[in-house]
């Protein structure tokens, strides 16, 4: 039952994903995005991560995805600047990068042909992770706030209205 | 015991090559950066998938401090996607091909 269930999250999450890149319109692309992340939210449930697949939602969908929606409203693309997604000259990269994928699925399946080594059941209960998380790697977690800091500054830097300079670069 | 490692590994592959793909070929600087988020998904599938293979926390731990610089990657990203298309008036990667420095 968990597997069949897995197996049509992945269907949906390469669909949805296949129609994201192909879509010409960048706001369609994110609607289809959001799908493909929650399939992915629920196949982190079904693979024993229920903190991961709630943050999935929150973060990935309901934040960055919400990010990119604004900023794509924002711009007002004119329609003549949405050019078809694929041109025929880039059919060729395409054609190798499918190629390379089914290289790589190869050599997936040349090591355990017969699928034999199932994924055992795993949880990790926000309880255990929180503790791993804050005692294995708090130096990471101050890190990565830093960050989180440092990108905040660099997004008002660079967003902020420059009124000063205009009329220097008038005169 | 759900699917075999196998079969995940091979929906991240794919989902990690169609991101490949987006990013390569689309003109528009928003799929580009859209293109990255489907390629860091795709390593975060990996890495809960390697977390319930060996049972161990790690990779979990990994997918959130991803979360949190993928995060910082797409607030800095936009930000200078606006601030292109305000010197600009257009997000086409063509457009931006003579930059120096």
């Amino acid at each position: 039952m968990a597997s069949l269930l897995f197996y049509l999250l992945a269907a949906t999450a390469l669909l949805a994903t296949l129609l994201c890149i192909t879509r010409r319109s960048p706001v369609h692309a994110v609607i289809f995005l959001i799908n493909a992340f929650f399939a992915l939210a629920l196949m982190f449930y079904l693979l024993g991560a229920p903190l991961i697949a709630a943050w999935e939602v929150i973060v990935y969908a309901g934040a960055i995805m919400v990010l990119f929606l604004f900023v794509i409203m924002t711009l007002e693309l004119s329609p003549e600047s949405q050019r078809p997604a694929l041109s025929r000259r880039q059919w060729a990269p395409a054609l190798l990068l499918f190629l390379l994928l089914l290289i790589s699925a190869g050599l997936i399946l040349t090591f355990d042909p017969a699928g034999q080594a199932g994924v055992p059941f795993f949880y990790a209960s926000p309880r255990s992770f929180g503790a791993a998380l804050f005692n294995r790697y708090g130096l990471a977690v101050e890190i990565v706030s830093f960050q989180l800091l440092f990108a905040a500054a660099g997004a008002y830097y660079l967003g902020r209205r420059r009124k000063a300079r205009q009329p220097e670069e008038s005169s | 015991m759900i699917v075999p490692l196998n079969h995940i590994l091979l929906v991240a592959a794919a989902l990690f090559f169609m991101g490949l793909s987006c990013t390569l070929m689309r003109r528009n600087l928003v799929m580009i950066l859209i293109g990255v988020e489907i390629m860091l998904n795709a390593a975060g599938l990996v890495l809960v998938a390697g977390s319930a293979f060996w049972q161990q926390l790690d990779g979990q731990l990994m997918i959130m401090l991803i979360m949190a610089v993928t995060a910082a990657e797409v607030a800095v990203a936009l930000a200078m996607v606006v601030y292109l298309y305000g010197r600009t008036g257009t997000i086409d990667v063509n457009t931006f091909k003579d930059m120096q420095g």
